[in-house]
Parts: structure tokens; C-alpha cells; sequence
């Protein structure tokens, strides 16, 4: 009976399926609502800019992050003492090339262009571990509270609510440290010891997705958890119960695809918060391990020289505070374009 | 409503236990002892200081003895002994007795001082600094979102938003050095490091001055720390707004000849109120451990420097009793923000 009745509806349609022109042009929609949103498309583009230059790191970069040269200490190119007059008096340009150093270097003598270039990728792959961490652990955790309910839920969601009492930031510090020190001098050939080695590969960036993820599902469960139980009890789930589907195949093919949009929606106005946190990890010196530039830390060293040399902190201010604008803005006009009560407004 | 607050009281109180069992359990998992020097000291001393502060008993036992400490009160017919083991938060007098209660322990960093100082001096700057941040969070997000949401689609719309996001863009460790360094490099208009007041404090926690010398020094700190809460509720007020002016209510308010001000402050601001008293809790509580953030930029002498040195140095009665009291705030926050909420609905119930 249903094959006559989708075939019907299907000959009626000059042989397209309208289910799917409209799940097309739906999504459709919403993009081209995205694309006449200025701010969002330029959002866009800086972070497409911002992974290109993650990505050819090693290529833009006029000198590698850790090169140091200590007789080039501080050094200010000429166009920076116009610009900042009060640096005059401690001020030098390198002797052989004043521009050898774009935008200065650091206390070691380390060119900060390049540091800038390096550090973009502990907030650019946090901006992508960070939502993915907490989707994975959040969308499961809360759609089997929702889905199975009563007792399971009841405990479940408690859980939640006693880690939602904890400060969070002062969670993460406490996870760094733990982290930080118990795993420095791990047991060989333990799973310590493994996480330790591909933490130290990767400049201890590591332990910050571990620390951050870790602290970042709860909300995400939450809000699964009430997207489920809003869902679960609508006739095609009813539907699919009844031709025999399985717990995990409603699950899966039923609820997930219909609850995904908000969450993702909801995951990218977080990442910013992400970014934040791992800047003010690598600030307080619990982030990456030096060398390993982050923006973060840059404007820690640089803030302490903050009255003779502002351009050490200005710079990774400017560049943690650009890539939060725009995924700020691609957040906000991505919810725009996906948020049902704007659809068929202008 | 008593029987609603006595319930989620309790239910708090087990939160806080649970967050402490976890917090005890995390920081005793972390190796290494508050007396690991660099030049190591000699056995003998570490485990007499271990004994001294009790460090040589099971971690269970010590765990008992911190929340005895902590809410068990001392009761002495003499004047307890000024020593560290003796001190409390509050200590007073009833009928000729003297009465001691709620110990945080000793510091084992700064061993004349004990974390129940730390909490009379540094924690009401945190609180201080705190609230100022909150209160600019109010008072320039709503006027901002609500001007933003009645003038929807017009340039003051788009230029409130366009400052929310730039607000949101642009965290406290970015803000906070320009902020030092265009107004107290550059002009020299205002101090950089330091906080205006010191203990004691009016009533435990209240500035002892409001003039000049206490402000000059929160203006920066408090912008800071206030204005990217301050862009999350101008864009939350908006959309809450928005969502109230098109309810049927407010059309029959208008039909019925109200003036638009009366539509607007009567009937839509206090609708629209209620998502936004939902954040506040949670808005509170954040602004209170951004402080810890806040006071490194500006060195301001609050809880926040004394709880990253103590993590490092395994300073386990600091760890504790910091996350203890941040966690104590933010389930009163969200419990208060429960109660507001029944005063701006009266539909919402209590049992």
C-alpha cells in the first residue's frame, strides 16, 4: 500500500520525489540566507584566510617559531617607533636589515610574525577538537538519558548537575596540573606514558583538548537530552517502532538527523569560548610547552613589557580577538540561517 | 515555596559534598606534596611537616577531619589560642562562651597565614570586582538589547548588535593589556596594578571608600571583565524581546489604546525579562571566576593569584576551600535565579 502511495505522489511530481526537492531546498535556503549575510560571509573568509595560513605555516613564515637570537632581543623595526613614539627610547633596529623583523621580536629575540603564523594553530584546531569532543561525548550522553529515561535519565542528568556546580574554569586548572604532573613521568609502556609522548609530539596541545572537552559536554547533553525527549514521542518514531526498528536504528536514522542542526548550531557559538580558554590556559602557564608559540602565551611575556614594548602584546591580541570576531560572526549567521522562525523572511 | 527551598538546599548540600570528594580525590592524585622543594628537604623535616598539618594520616580520615574542621564549631570558656589551628571564619561570643566555627586550615605556602585570612582579605576583592563587573554587564547589555530589539532593523539595531559581538570578540586577556596600555601607559590617566581597598572590610566584604582612590583603580578591571557578559545580554535581551512583541498580549494591549511606552515597559520588558534572569546565575558565578583571570592582568591582590600558585605548590586546604566557595556560589546563584524566576511568572510553581 505504501510503494501505490509514494508511486502516486511520485507521478503526480513529473517523476521527482518531493520529499527530497524540499529537504534540498531547505538546506538551499538556508544557505543562500547565509550568503546575504555580509558579516557572516566575511567571517567566513577570515577563517578560510586564517586555516590557509595554519596550513602553509611553514611557507609564510619568514623564520622557524623557536629561532632565537639573543643579540637581536627586542628588536623594533623603524615604522613601529612612528607609530609608538614612547618606544623611542628602547627602541633598536637590527644593524644589519632594520626590517628583518616585521613586527619585532620577543625577549629571546624571536620574530614574533612568525610566532603569530605558528600560534595560530593551537587556537585554529581547538576551534575544531573543541565541538567535536564535546558533540561526541555530549550528543551520546544526552540522547541515551532522553531516550531511555526514568531511572537511567534521573541518574544520568544528576551527574550533570553536579559537574555543572563545579567552576569550571577551576576545573580545567585542576585537570592541567593533574595532567601536567602526574603523566610528566609516566610508568614506560603505560597508556600514561602514551598520552604523555603524543602530548610532548604535539607541544602539549594534547592535554589542553582533554582538559577543555572534558569540561565542555555538559551543556551539550542538556541540551540533546530535551531535544530527544521533545522528539521521541513523535508519530514517526511511533512509526518506526512498529515495523519492528531497533532502540539503536531509531536512534540513529530517526532522532539523531532531526535534532543535529541546533546542536551543531549551538556547538559553533561556543567555539569561541573554547579559543578563550585554551588563550587563558597558555596565559597562566598551564597551555602548550614553550617553544611551542600560542597566542595566549605571547601576550602573557608580553604583557609583562607592556610599557616599553606594547607591539609584543598588541599583535597576538589583535589575532586572537580577529579569529573570535569571525567565528562569532559565522556563528551568529549561521543560526540565523537555520533558525526555523526566520524561514520566509526576508 | 519554604518546602521548595528546603528541598533544593539539601539537594545543594549533597552537590557541594560530591564536589569536594572529587576535588579531595583530584588534588591527592596529583604526585608531588607541598613540600617538594627544588633543593629538596631532608626526610626527617618533610615528615615532620606531613605530621605536623596531619598529611601522614589515610586519605580518608583526613578527609573527615577537613569537613569536621569545617562545620563542626569549637565551643572554649577561654579565648581560643592565636594560632593557626585555632582560627576560624567566624569567631564569636555567646553567654561568656567562646565559639569558633567553620575552619578553611592552614596554608601551607605561607605558613603564618591560614586559607580562613585569605578568605577575610583576598575573597571580597574577588567579590567586589565581581559584582562591579556584573553590574556593567546590566547595566550596559539591556538598555543595548532592548533599544536594539525596539528599533529592529534600523541602524541603531545593527550598530547595538555589531558592539555586542565586537564585546563578545574580545576576552578579558586581549581587552585587558590594550586597556593598561592606552590608560595607564600611555595617558598615565589611571594606576595600573592594585585594588583601592583594604581589609578590614565594611561588614566582611563591602569597600571602606567609594571616592576616587577606590575607583581609579576598578574602572579598568571591571570594564574588562564586564563588557564581553555585557555583549552576551544585550544580544540575549534582544532576542528575548523580539520573540514577547509579537505575543498576542501585546497586540491586544495596543488595541485596547494603551501608549506604546506602557505596552513596552508594562507588559513586554517584563516578559521578556525572565530567559535573561536565567543567565544571570550562571553570568555570576562566570564573572566571579574570570576575576582570577582579571586580577593576573591587573595584579590585583583577589583570590585568583593565590588559587593558580596554590595549585602549582600543592597547597591542598587553598585548592580546596577556593573550589568550595565557588561551587557554594554558584548553586546559590542558580537557586536564586530560581526564586526571581517565580516572581516574573507567576505560572511557575514550586512542588
Amino acid at each position: 500500500m505504501a510503494v501505490d502511495l509514494s508511486s502516486a505522489v511520485t507521478n503526480s511530481n513529473n517523476g521527482r520525489n518531493p520529499i527530497a526537492k524540499k529537504s534540498e531546498s531547505l538546506t538551499k535556503d538556508a544557505f543562500r540566507r547565509l550568503m546575504k549575510n555580509r558579516a557572516a560571509v566575511i567571517g567566513g573568509v577570515i577563517i578560510i584566510l586564517l586555516y590557509l595560513m595554519m596550513i602553509f605555516a611553514d611557507k609564510i613564515a619568514p623564520f622557524d617559531y623557536a629561532r632565537q637570537t639573543l643579540a637581536e632581543q627586542n628588536a623594533t623595526p623603524p615604522w613601529l617607533t612612528k607609530i609608538f613614539p614612547m618606544m623611542e627610547p628602547y627602541a633598536k633596529a637590527p644593524a644589519d636589515n632594520p626590517n628583518k623583523y616585521i613586527l619585532g621580536a620577543d625577549y629571546v629575540g624571536r620574530d614574533l610574525l612568525s610566532r603569530i603564523i605558528y600560534g595560530s594553530r593551537v587556537s585554529l584546531i581547538i576551534a575544531i577538537i573543541g565541538p567535536l569532543i564535546s558533540l561526541i561525548i555530549g550528543v551520546i550522553y544526552g540522547s541515551i538519558a532522553g531516550f531511555f529515561g526514568g531511572r537511567t535519565d534521573n541518574i544520568m542528568m544528576r551527574l550533570v548537575d553536579i559537574l555543572y556546580a563545579f567552576p569550571s574554569l577551576l576545573f580545567t586548572i585542576l585537570l592541567m596540573t593533574f595532567f601536567r604532573s602526574s603523566l610528566s613521568k609516566p610508568v614506560p609502556g603505560s597508556f600514561g606514558a602514551m598520552l604523555s609522548a603524543l602530548d610532548t609530539s604535539l607541544g602539549g596541545m594534547l592535554f589542553i583538548f582533554i582538559g577543555i572537552g572534558m569540561t565542555a559536554w555538559q551543556t551539550m547533553a542538556r541540551l540533546t537530552r530535551g531535544q530527544v525527549l521533545s522528539i521521541k514521542e513523535k508519530e514517526f518514531v511511533e512509526a518506526a517502532r512498529s515495523v519492528g526498528s531497533s532502540d539503536l536504528r531509531i536512534m540513529f536514522r530517526h532522532i539523531l538527523p532531526n535534532i543535529i542542526g541546533p546542536l551543531v548550531v549551538n556547538e559553533t557559538l561556543a567555539i569561541p569560548g573554547y579559543i578563550n580558554t585554551e588563550a587563558f590556559l597558555s596565559f597562566i602557564g598551564l597551555g602548550v610547552n614553550p617553544p611551542t608559540p600560542s597566542w595566549g602565551s605571547m601576550i602573557s611575556d608580553g604583557s609583562k613589557v607592556v610599557r616599553t614594548y606594547p607591539n609584543q602584546t598588541v599583535f597576538p591580541a589583535l589575532m586572537l580577538a580577529l579569529t573570535m570576531f569571525a567565528f562569532n560572526f559565522l556563528g551568529d549567521g549561521l543560526r540565523d540561517a537555520l533558525d526555523p522562525q526566520m524561514r520566509g523572511k526576508s | 515555596m519554604g518546602r521548595y527551598i528546603a528541598r533544593r538546599l539539601l539537594y545543594m548540600l549533597l552537590v557541594i559534598i560530591v564536589v569536594s570528594i572529587i576535588t579531595f580525590g583530584l588534588m591527592h592524585a596529583v604526585p608531588g606534596g607541598p613540600f617538594d622543594k627544588e633543593k629538596p628537604l631532608p626526610k626527617e623535616i618533610i615528615a615532620n611537616l606531613e605530621k605536623r598539618y596531619h598529611l601522614d594520616q589515610p586519605l580518608p580520615v583526613q578527609y573527615l577531619n577537613y569537613l569536621k574542621d569545617l562545620t563542626i564549631p569549637r565551643f572554649s570558656k577561654t579565648k581560643f589560642p592565636n594560632t593557626i589551628d585555632d582560627d576560624a571564619l567566624f569567631k564569636f561570643k555567646i553567654g561568656g562562651i567562646y565559639v569558633n566555627w567553620v575552619n578553611f586550615g592552614p596554608s601551607y605556602s605561607s605558613r603564618s597565614r591560614t586559607v580562613n585570612d585569605m578568605l577575610r582579605d583576598q575573597l571580597p576583592i574577588s567579590i567586589q570586582l565581581g559584582f562591579l563587573a556584573f553590574c556593567i554587564a546590566i547595566l550596559i547589555g539591556m538598555p543595548l538589547g532592548i533599544l536594539g530589539a525596539l528599533k529592529q532593523n534600523t541602524w541603531v539595531d545593527y550598530l547595538s548588535m555589531t558592539l555586542a559581538i565586537f564585546g563578545v570578540s574580545v576576552p578579558v586577556i586581549v581587552l585587558g593589556p590594550i586597556l593598561i596600555w592606552i590608560f595607564g601607559v600611555s595617558t598615565k590617566l589611571l594606576p595600573v596594578t592594585g585594588w583601592g581597598s583594604k581589609p578590614p572590610f565594611n561588614l566582611g566584604f563591602l569597600p571602606t571608600g567609594l571616592g576616587w582612590d577606590y575607583w581609579k583603580y576598578a574602572i579598568m578591571p571591571m570594564f574588562a571583565l564586564g563588557l564581553s557578559s555585557s555583549a552576551s545580554i544585550a544580544r540575549l535581551t534582544r532576542a528575548s524581546v523580539l520573540q514577547t512583541i509579537r505575543e498576542d498580549y501585546i497586540r491586544t494591549a495596543r488595541a485596547k489604546g494603551l501608549r506604546e511606552r506602557a505596552v513596552v515597559i508594562k507588559h513586554a520588558l517584563k516578559n521578556s525579562l525572565i530567559p535573561v534572569v536565567t543567565i544571570l546565575g550562571p553570568m555570576f558565578a562566570a564573572l566571579l571566576t574570570g576575576t582570577f583571570v582579571t586580577e593576573t592582568i591587573f595584579g590585583i591582590p583577589g583570590m585568583g593569584r593565590y588559587f593558580v600558585n596554590s595549585i602549582t605548590n600543592r597547597d591542598y586546604p587553598v585548592i580546596m576551600g577556593t573550589v568550595l566557595i565557588y561551587a557554594m556560589f554558584l548553586v546559590f546563584c542558580n537557586l536564586i535565579v530560581d526564586l526571581i524566576y517565580g516572581l516574573l511568572d507567576p505560572r511557575i510553581r514550586y512542588d
